[in-house]
């Protein structure tokens, strides 16, 4: 049985997530969540858990310590801002004011999310058609490489044959497994049936479109990835930039460029449907193109080519078209209100929102992700 | 539980019976020393709750352990060793440590037992804290079980916001000193009575006097109706021991008290630890040392031993180390005893080639050292035994935030302000002094505290969640008098807003 401090420890994490969730809105505007390394883990750093209790105050009060120097000399690794005052002077007890950093799995951060904008579940359509393969180490095998030797068995078997040949004696009990008492652990193949779903992120680098903005699609697509991975075991991620024509880039490229000039928005809907024609059978894909733009096309010419392609090859082809009109310092373009004009606020397949400035993500991020397309 | 700790067995029993002998020889004095080994986990699990293997059920310790378990992972911090200070006195270690630091550590561990057994100030801790700890835990549980998880679990997170609201006078409070106390208490009440009833008598008569005059037939006061509008200040004299005082007044449910009641008590055990800190580690430390170097180390484990202790001993600019003030602090009484370095003679001689070479073989500083141990805590110990000249040999300095350059730099080395910073930060162990001075502030059922302001300001903001917790427990508005700046306030929490009052 587990030690009750493992409760203690659950309850800890509880309440952690309760905090997270209270405070999403501040966490999601103020931008990322440190990108997870290597594993599948965030850190969110974690001040105000704390006991209150009364307690000294007052960072000029300093501390004491022991070494060379002279007055006015620099005390090491003191002088970051935003530490504890007055921290670790409390003799006879060590409650030092660290930072607490937790750490989340993607699963439960999406959960937070999840929980927060009261998202429903998404319903996969198509059939679970990817395969994949795991391997399971479930069997054991006569052959394997030494570091996947299993002792026990392995001296099991040497036991069983020196009991059979009469080589065993009680009082000496030594055992000495040979070539053919060896045991490995083995693999099992298995093979899973996976939905599997793509996401095409498209996004106007036109001049309009300035930093402010594209950090603003740059956190809304981090927590629509969040919560779309969550849904979906194996997701892939495309990424579009566009100004008056596009092209696919990587996710670096897709966030980092900036370049000038008019907007033809039809040339990322091209783009978009190439995209879905060469690599996506609608039937075994769940997709999602999402576009950010400001709004502003160049003509209405182009705009009618955009709601053509929308209406002949995205649509069809995908669970759910999303466009988030972020507001620049130009202000809100026209395109939202023609999107708007053709299908509606509540239209099935078309979502559309607002993105006025970082708090809004968190509601554009509820517009987008709360019908459970 | 029982599987994860084992017994000494082998040569580790054979180490701590060799070790066990030496401590004895230089006349430390212990109950016994249970020794068990654990693993990293298991180590972590009981540092998380103080040491005690069974607790009650709090979020606070499973945050520690997830704290613990991460420095352990990602290699920032282990934990060697861990004393409990009980009867027999419990010592953990850790199983797979070298040879030489599981040594290190028993002699170190003899030495806080001698410590623990000792020294005045732990003179009435409960030494079967082991079982009120587990009974604590069973008792609190139930509570869970009838009044739910989460009512009971908040509760106790505003009764630790009172934690270190504590008077360490309470540690000489034996049941004995208590009826004393209660006895004299009462006798001044008795007294205080008869004073009472002369006031109201002269109060009677001058309400008699004053019916004559108005020559009213009303009937004659009734004795005991004049003092009913005198408000008698409770409590009497300013309390320090606060969460005795509200699990005793605030208006709470039998469990609330109950659980007050025991997070006192626990607070109380551990308190004459953080008094101690600075000498406990010292001493122990004092005597790894000396029976490690003398006796127990053989040739081939004395560099890692010298790597270790000084790892345990190392100075950093930022903090002072208890381990390293308190060896040396040790170390240097041990010294000046020895060779007669005290006094007046000693402290008037203005010879300083005389002074260098003062030597009166007293050999009096073993005899010594044992006598501090036995008497002082850390407060006193440095104030008796910090001398400038040690002070100067441990280079100790205070630093201080400068906005100018936006870091901490060393403010001085100047003796006496060190002694000083050192000697405030100390007091009281390290927390600000808190009384109750009034609960029926106002006339309206309101506590007042009162913050014995000594140099530095509280915390605001720390001290706003905390009036909160207590208006929770107190059920009417909390009133703080604190400095800012240098100029007296009060603040008021009446359970909706925070506010100075006037």
């Amino acid at each position: 049985m587990d030690h009750p401090i493992k409760r203690d420890h659950s309850r800890f994490r509880k309440i952690v997530k309760g905090k997270i969730r209270d405070n999403l809105r501040k966490y999601v505007s103020e931008g990322e969540m440190q990108a997870p390394k290597g594993k599948d883990v965030f850190r969110i750093p974690m001040p105000q858990i704390e006991t209150p209790k009364f307690k000294f105050g007052d960072k000029s009060q300093g501390g004491m310590g022991q070494g060379d120097g002279q007055a006015g000399d620099p005390v090491d690794g003191q002088g970051q801002d935003g530490e504890g005052p007055g921290e670790g002077k409390e003799a006879g007890s060590d409650e030092g004011s660290k930072e607490l950093e937790v750490e989340l799995t993607l699963d439960e951060l999406a959960q937070i999310l999840g929980e927060e904008l009261e998202l429903p579940n998404i319903e996969p359509k198509g059939k679970k058609s990817i395969q994949s393969q795991t391997e399971r180490y479930t069997s054991i095998g006569t052959v394997g490489p030494d570091s996947l030797k299993h002792f026990k068995r392995t001296y099991r078997e040497a036991l069983k044959r020196q009991v059979a040949i009469g080589s065993y004696d009680p009082d000496n009990p030594i055992i000495i497994p040979i070539r053919s008492d060896y045991r490995f652990r083995s693999a099992d193949v298995k093979t899973e049936y996976e939905n599997s779903a793509v996401v095409i992120y498209m996004m106007d680098v036109s001049g309009s479109m300035g930093d402010e903005q594209k950090e603003i699609v740059r956190t809304e697509s981090f927590w629509i990835n969040l919560w779309l991975r969550s849904q979906y075991k194996s997701i892939e991620m495309r990424y579009i930039i566009h100004d008056a024509t596009a092209k696919e880039v990587d996710e670096e490229v897709f966030f980092k460029t900036r370049e000038s000039g008019g907007t033809l928005i039809s040339s990322a809907y091209h783009l978009c449907k190439e995209i879905i024609e060469a690599d996506y059978n609608p039937a075994e894909w769940n997709i999602y193109p999402f576009h950010f733009s400001d709004g502003d096309n160049w003509s209405s010419d182009d705009t009618k080519v955009c709601l053509e392609l929308l209406d002949n090859v995205i649509l069809p082809s995908s669970n759910v078209f999303c466009y988030g009109q972020v507001e620049s310092r130009y202000g809100s373009g026209q395109f939202f209100k023609d999107l708007h004009g053709k299908y509606g606020k509540e239209a099935d397949s078309v979502i559309l929102s607002k993105i006025k400035n970082r708090d809004g993500i968190l509601d554009s991020i509820k517009d987008f992700l709360g019908k459970g397309k | 539980m029982h599987d994860l700790v084992s017994p000494l067995s082998g040569e580790l029993l054979k180490l701590k019976v060799e070790i066990e002998a030496y401590a004895k020889d230089y006349g430390l004095d212990f109950y016994p020393v249970v020794f068990e080994v654990c693993d990293y986990d298991t180590i972590n699990i009981l540092a998380s709750l103080g040491g005690f293997p069974s607790r009650y059920p709090h979020w606070r310790f499973g945050m520690d352990y997830d704290q613990l378990s991460k420095g352990y992972a990602y290699g920032l911090q282990k934990i060697y060793e861990m004393v409990i200070n009980t009867d027999p006195c419990y010592a953990y270690l850790l199983k797979g440590n070298h040879m030489v630091d599981q040594k290190m550590v028993m002699a170190h561990v003899f030495g806080h037992a001698d410590f623990f057994k000792n020294n005045a100030w732990f003179s009435n801790t409960d030494r079967k804290m082991m079982d009120v700890m587990a009974n604590h835990g069973t008792k609190i549980r139930r509570y869970m079980g009838v009044n739910g998880q989460d009512k009971i679990e908040a509760f106790i997170d505003k009764v630790l916001s009172l934690e270190n609201l504590l008077d360490i006078n309470v540690l000489f409070e034996t049941s004995e000193v208590k009826k004393q106390r209660e006895n004299t208490e009462k006798r001044a009440k008795e007294e205080d009575l008869v004073d009472d009833d002369g006031r109201s008598q002269a109060l009677k008569s001058y309400m008699r006097t004053k019916n004559k005059h108005d020559k009213s037939n009303q009937a004659e006061a009734k004795p005991g109706d004049a003092d009913r509008f005198e408000i008698k200040k409770y409590p009497e004299r300013p309390v320090r021991d606060i969460l005795q005082f509200l699990a005793e007044n605030a208006p709470l449910e039998e469990w609330e008290s109950d659980i007050i009641s025991i997070l006192r008590e626990e607070a109380y055990y551990f308190l004459p630890q953080r008094l101690t800190k600075i000498m406990n580690e010292g001493w122990a430390s004092y005597w790894h040392s000396t029976i490690m170097t003398k006796h127990a180390l053989k040739a081939s484990e004395i560099i890692d031993f010298a790597d270790h202790h000084a790892g345990v001993m190392a100075m950093s600019k930022k903090n002072i180390n208890p381990y390293k003030v308190g060896i040396e602090l040790f170390r240097d009484i041990e010294y000046r005893w020895d060779t007669g370095r005290f006094g007046k003679n000693y402290i008037d001689c203005d010879n300083m080639v005389k002074k260098y070479e003062w030597n009166k073989d007293l050999g009096l500083g073993k005899e010594k050292i044992f006598e501090v141990r036995a008497t002082h805590n850390d407060i006193t110990f440095l104030d008796e035994f910090f001398t400038q000249d040690f002070c100067e040999r441990q280079q100790l300095f205070t630093y201080k935030y400068n906005p100018r350059s936006g870091r901490f730099e060393i403010d001085t080395r100047d003796f006496l302000a060190i002694k000083q910073k050192f000697l405030s930060s100390l007091t009281n162990f390290g927390q600000p002094v808190i009384d109750v001075d009034d609960a029926n502030f106002n006339n309206r059922g309101e506590l007042h505290m009162t913050h014995r302001h000594q140099g530095v300001d509280l915390d605001a903001n720390f001290a706003e969640q905390t009036m909160k917790n207590i208006f929770a427990i107190w059920k009417r508005p909390i009133n703080l008098t604190t400095k800012y700046d240098d100029k007296e306030c009060t603040f008021c929490f009446n359970g909706k807003e925070f506010k100075p009052l006037k």
